[in-house]
């Protein structure tokens, strides 16, 4: 019981990080149609960034560490931001009216482009940091099996929390997030009645890196390192959290990652630990069959 | 900024070089942003495990200064030559010319892979890198079935590849059965699992297909890695035996094909005979493929290819027509694998990554999705690309990414050839409005 609960805890941590990248694949969904296959290598390149902002904050003294990270976590939203903006303006943007594999393979380019980017100008090595948030609170004990709950995991937890509200409100109450919604629903008539499309799409790719971002500086606090190719893998189980969850929906992506993140935890911790990616791809490949339009999707109609 | 060269009064060619100017600055801009932590940073564990960092602001400062004029010479490009019409460009007598050639290329290409082993024959790096071309053009034949022809997106087609290779190895260490018994067996099984993934796929199409198809070559790496006790996880399997000519070995020995036919023995001989191996395995692909387009099944996937619900309205059994395409397909993938571990003699999953899967469907892509010159050419030019710039080893994917990208905002539809129905109508029958009205249209 108390290791099910243990594992509990670390499945939701893990499930928060899958749900904030998987936000960024449901909503370019949504919008635009495609899977934005570099989406994954965004959070990659969000997690390199936090971690250089990070060095240089410490080696130039600071020491308060809510600081460091609050200055952390805004430098590697912004930048990681700029990256999201950039990969759409170049890859994606010409292609907008292209024929329907031509996004696809530019996104795998684009992908192999920032893989190979970040593995050259940073090098191929594991990138470690030593723990920056360290303590926590024991939950429970029994039989000499003590449930922990660490400082960072909290930290994981409320922050994914309060960029999920932060979110929400973005969505369903601003000017901007009305545009979304309008672009979701059918463009060219969003595009007549005023709304900039291409500014609107331009800002989903914005907001879903920033995303990815803060997915990428919390996978770096909780696990204390990032390596180039994190991005392939963890991509590639965000998706299915997103696929999970109902495509396009956004609670549905973040209820996707948790189950993700829990099914996978608890995977590791009762079957094999090798076998864990094969159980997460499984899942993916068992939900689109079954489901394919997930659990709190639409159904899309198809016609000629 | 469409206004022609002459039309140009003083006021607006300033205004044009303003725009130039601010356009570039804002691309030197977010590159400087962009690139300002992760070039003008470098971070390397230090001697006690530390991270430490240095600083490159030389490297960054120069990229920044390379955005700024490419954004200019860019702009300047766009600007002073304007769209050129591709469609007028070539006049008609210009173009019987490049139908000949057109016509003529396969032949010809056909002919100098019949002779590479001859003509280079002191070159085994030239042999070598010509077996590694023709098992890409194997492969890309192989996905064209279906990704050109059926349209069905297969990000996963390494795992058919895989399947192939280990089959070969696994039966040929096992059991000791030789290349030829087990060529055809690593097809079929690669056909068994083609069927496999295409059972639970028929009903998802583009996007969601392809993420099927990635998930499922995934699982079958890991599982190679996984499974030690059968493929002996990342080590892989070594040695596997190398191919025989129907039973007689390729060998110094006296049962030899050297000693046999009495000519003096070279390591050569066997390079030479995996090439023509390879080059018959490929044309025997291709053969079949130009073959079955001329069949009704090869006429249901082009249907499949250009619209699926139509397709189904007209009463043609998708499940069988996919199930077909991806079990052929992935039944060449099959023999280029089984190919592919009797010449290296050595397997490993690390040959299996989704980089491979990428690099064979850029390969379909750049060839236009359906033709098969245009495969074979592309594969030449990705592969040859590859060898030739063998120094900048780890550029070599940052490029084939930006390549991809380029490529498909440039020319979508593929460099060299594109995708027309094999059969179509030569002219559209006359009818009148009435007959249309009634419905006999």
């Amino acid at each position: 019981m108390d290791y099910f609960a243990q594992q509990l805890i670390n499945g939701i941590v893990l499930g928060s990080i899958y749900g904030l990248i998987a936000i960024g694949y449901t909503m370019v969904y949504g919008i635009v149609g495609m899977i934005n296959f570099a989406h994954g290598d965004i959070f990659m390149i969000g997690g390199f960034i936090a971690l250089i902002t990070f060095l240089i904050l410490v080696s130039i003294g600071l020491t308060a560490i809510p600081l460091i990270l609050l200055i952390v976590l805004l430098v590697s939203m912004a930048i990681t931001a700029l990256y999201g903006w950039t990969v759409e303006r170049i890859a994606y943007r010409p292609l907008r009216h292209s024929f329907r594999l031509a996004p696809m393979l530019s996104a795998i380019g684009m992908s192999f482009v920032l893989i190979n980017y970040s593995q050259i100008s940073q090098g191929a090595r594991v990138k470690p940091i030593p723990p920056v948030i360290t303590g926590g609170y024991s939950l429970l004990e029994s039989n000499g099996f003590v449930v922990r709950l660490s400082n960072a995991q909290i930290i994981v937890v409320v922050s994914t929390i309060v960029l999920l509200a932060l979110f929400t409100w973005l969505v369903s109450r601003t000017r901007l997030g009305r545009d979304m919604r309008a672009c979701e629903q059918d463009q060219t008539m969003a595009a007549l009645l005023g709304v900039d499309v291409d500014r609107t799409i331009s800002m989903t790719f914005v907001i879903g890196a920033a995303l990815a971002a803060v997915a990428g500086m919390m996978y770096l606090l909780y696990y204390g390192l990032v390596d180039f190719f994190m991005g392939f893998v963890a991509g590639i189980k965000a998706f299915t959290a997103a696929v999970l969850g109902g495509i396009g929906s956004l609670p549905g992506a973040m209820l996707g990652g948790l189950l993700i993140g829990l099914i996978e935890t608890m995977w590791s911790a009762y079957f094999s630990v090798e076998y864990k990616d094969v159980a997460a791809f499984s899942i993916l490949i068992v939900v689109l069959i079954f489901l394919p339009t997930g659990l709190l999707g639409r159904p899309e109609i198809e016609k000629v | 900024m469409t206004v022609s060269a002459p039309d140009l009064t003083q006021a607006s060619r300033r205004e044009a070089i303003v725009f130039i100017l601010k356009k570039a600055f804002i691309s030197a801009l977010v590159a400087l942003v962009l690139f300002s932590l992760m070039i003008g940073v470098r971070t390397e564990a230090g001697p006690t495990g530390q991270l430490i960092y240095w600083t490159r602001f030389d490297d960054l400062a120069t990229i920044v200064a390379i955005v700024f004029v490419g954004s200019i010479v860019i702009e300047l490009l766009r600007q002073w030559w304007g769209p050129v019409p591709i469609a007028n460009a070539i006049p008609p007598s210009a173009q019987k010319v490049l139908d000949f050639t057109g016509k003529a290329i396969p032949p010809l290409l056909l002919i100098f892979a019949l002779l590479v082993p001859v003509v280079f024959y002191d070159q085994r790096y030239v042999i070598d890198t010509g077996i590694q071309v023709l098992t890409y053009v194997m492969l890309g034949w192989g996905l064209n079935v279906v990704v050109g022809l059926a349209g069905l997106l297969d990000l996963g087609y390494v795992a058919f590849y895989a399947v192939g290779a280990y089959s070969y190895a696994l039966l040929a260490t096992n059991f000791g059965l030789s290349f030829w018994v087990c060529l055809p067996l690593a097809g079929i099984l690669a056909a068994c699992w083609g069927v496999m993934l295409g059972f639970p796929v028929l009903r998802l199409r583009g996007d969601y297909l392809a993420i099927v198809t990635l998930a499922f070559g995934e699982i079958i790496r890991l599982v190679l890695v996984n499974w030690q006790s059968l493929t002996g996880g990342p080590n892989g399997i070594f040695p596997i035996p190398r191919p025989t000519l129907f039973g007689i070995p390729l060998t110094a020995g006296d049962d030899g094909l050297a000693a046999k036919l009495g000519i003096a023995f070279s390591p050569t001989q066997r390079i030479v005979f995996l090439f023509y191996l390879i080059l018959a395995l490929a044309l025997l692909t291709n053969w079949v493929t130009i073959r079955l387009r001329r069949l009704p099944i090869g006429r249901a996937w082009e249907a499949l290819r250009e619209d699926e619900v139509a397709c189904r309205a007209l009463g043609i059994n998708i499940t069988t027509t996919k199930l077909t395409a991806f079990a052929i397909g992935a039944m060449f993938g099959g023999f280029a694998g089984a190919f592919f571990a009797t010449r290296q003699g050595f397997i490993s999953p690390e040959s299996f990554t989704f980089q491979e899967s990428a690099l064979v469907l850029a390969i379909v892509v750049l060839g236009g999705m359906g033709s098969q010159l245009g495969v074979a050419l592309a594969a030449l030019t990705l592969i040859g690309g590859f060898e030739l710039f063998r120094g900048f080893d780890q550029y070599r994917m940052l490029v084939f990414g930006m390549a991809m990208v380029l490529l498909m905002i440039w020319r979508p539809r593929g460099l060299i050839g594109h995708r027309a129905p094999t059969v179509f109508l030569k002219q559209s029958t006359a009818i009148s409005s009435e007959l249309a009205r009634e419905g006999r249209g």
